[in-house]
């Protein structure tokens, strides 16, 4: 059973950082600030939810736990509106310049 | 072993690069940017070295409250920042600053490479006490018990540092709302997270406050998190700041000094000395104290963050 636990979490943990590194390269290569916006939030919310996934088994109890999972909706409520602010700034300056 | 190393070598790498960073761009916008991502940097630092009452800390002030300071000091500079980047400073001058600059990393370095093997250290003694404060976190024992009067005067400066930023208001201002009045759609992204997320950070800051007794924690970082939710909310318009000739006001700003003071006085008929515990109550008598500068630490660091008084109270 811990074998099939320990598989679990290095999966989850592994696709997580697999998004976390697509999403830098996508904010290093994509053109402009709303297309970086949107490889950002995959990293964020996919990335972080899957580490979060793979931390859960390993966490030590079902508090730690929830307080894992009460941190990545924190991070996606953030990220979600800081996202939606950054976007509004980006577009408000393309439209001045 | 040799991926922890490798860790901590990226790490280190990572830092220093980010400090180059700061000290090389030259936008100060860029350059507080940087710094908040220096601080967070140090966090894992901190981290890695198991201080996780440090890395709270850091993370709390050195880089979020101390980024938000900055920020606000880069939108205040931006009309001159033009003028400031184009008067570049001497060659001597430059010189003697890098000389210096390379003085003090070396005498840094050669004192960190001559430190006593093994450390002179109090640690064993600190732990052997520990149970007579009635704390189990450690930090919060010296910072509270063994070393109370430091804790004290630290406050007390971030008292004084308000009424600095204080000072600096015009006199007709004097008493009114501190900072610009901010413009928010009031149905906008901003006001939506400055109403969901305040309950919930209040909550997480009580408890990170109260949770330092026992694990990393404290008044300092709990007490930063519920002046973060203030911020936001004044931010977005959905509360205004609070002029500051009220007395209410005035009152939460010394409540965490106070009570201090109070329990420290009250010290020396109950345990014989200035800021000496009675056994029996010391736990109870330090969250005494912690309560009161959770609430000073959240209000004043919220006004520091909110600046000196620019509108009149007066409409």
């Amino acid at each position: 059973m811990s074998l099939v636990l320990d598989v679990f979490s290095i999966a989850a943990i592994c696709a997580g950082a697999f998004f976390f590194l697509a999403g830098t390269a996508g904010l290093l290569r994509f053109p402009d600030a709303l297309t970086r916006l949107h490889a950002l939030t995959k990293a964020d919310n996919l990335g972080l939810g899957l580490v979060v996934l793979g931390l859960l088994p390993r966490a030590g109890g079902v508090l730690p736990a929830l307080k894992l999972i009460a941190i990545w909706l924190l991070v996606l409520l953030a990220s979600a509106i800081v996202s939606q602010l950054i976007g509004r700034a980006a577009r408000r300056e393309s439209r001045l310049q | 072993m040799s991926w922890t190393l490798a860790l901590e070598a990226g790490l280190a790498a990572l830092v220093l690069g980010v400090a180059v960073w700061t000290l090389s761009v030259r936008q100060t916008f860029a350059a507080v940017v940087a710094f908040v991502v220096y601080g967070l940097a140090l966090t894992l630092v901190w981290v890695r070295l198991s201080a996780l009452d440090v890395a709270l800390t850091e993370a709390a002030i050195g880089s979020g409250l101390t980024g938000v300071l900055l920020l606000g000091a880069a939108a205040r500079l931006r009309a001159t920042e033009a003028d400031a980047v184009a008067e570049r400073p001497g060659a001597g001058v430059r010189a003697a600053a890098a000389a210096l600059a390379a003085l003090v990393a070396l005498a840094l370095a050669a004192a960190l490479l001559y430190l006593p093997e093994p450390a002179h250290t109090l640690a064993p003694a600190a732990m052997a006490e520990l149970p007579a404060t009635g704390m189990r976190n450690a930090v919060t024992g010296v910072l509270m018990a063994y070393r109370a009067a430091d804790t004290l005067l630290e406050k007390v400066v971030v008292l004084i540092s308000l009424i600095g930023v204080w000072s600096l208001a015009q006199d007709k201002l004097w008493g009114g709302r501190p900072g610009l009045l901010h413009h928010a759609d009031p149905d906008g992204a901003l006001a939506f997270l400055a109403r969901r997320l305040p309950p919930v950070g209040i909550v997480a800051g009580i408890y990170i406050a109260w949770l330092g007794a026992d694990q990393p924690g404290g008044a300092f970082p709990g007490g930063t998190i519920i002046a973060a939710m203030w911020l936001l909310a004044m931010m977005a318009g959905v509360t205004d700041a609070p002029p500051i000739s009220r007395r209410w006001l005035r009152l939460v700003l010394v409540a965490g000094p106070a009570v201090f003071l109070a329990v420290g006085f009250s010290g020396f008929f109950t345990a014989g000395a200035f800021l000496a515990y009675p056994v029996a109550y010391a736990k109870a008598l330090i969250v005494v104290i912690e309560v009161g500068m959770v609430l000073t630490i959240a209000a004043t660091l919220g006004l520091l963050m909110a600046g000196p008084p620019e509108r009149s109270d007066k409409p």
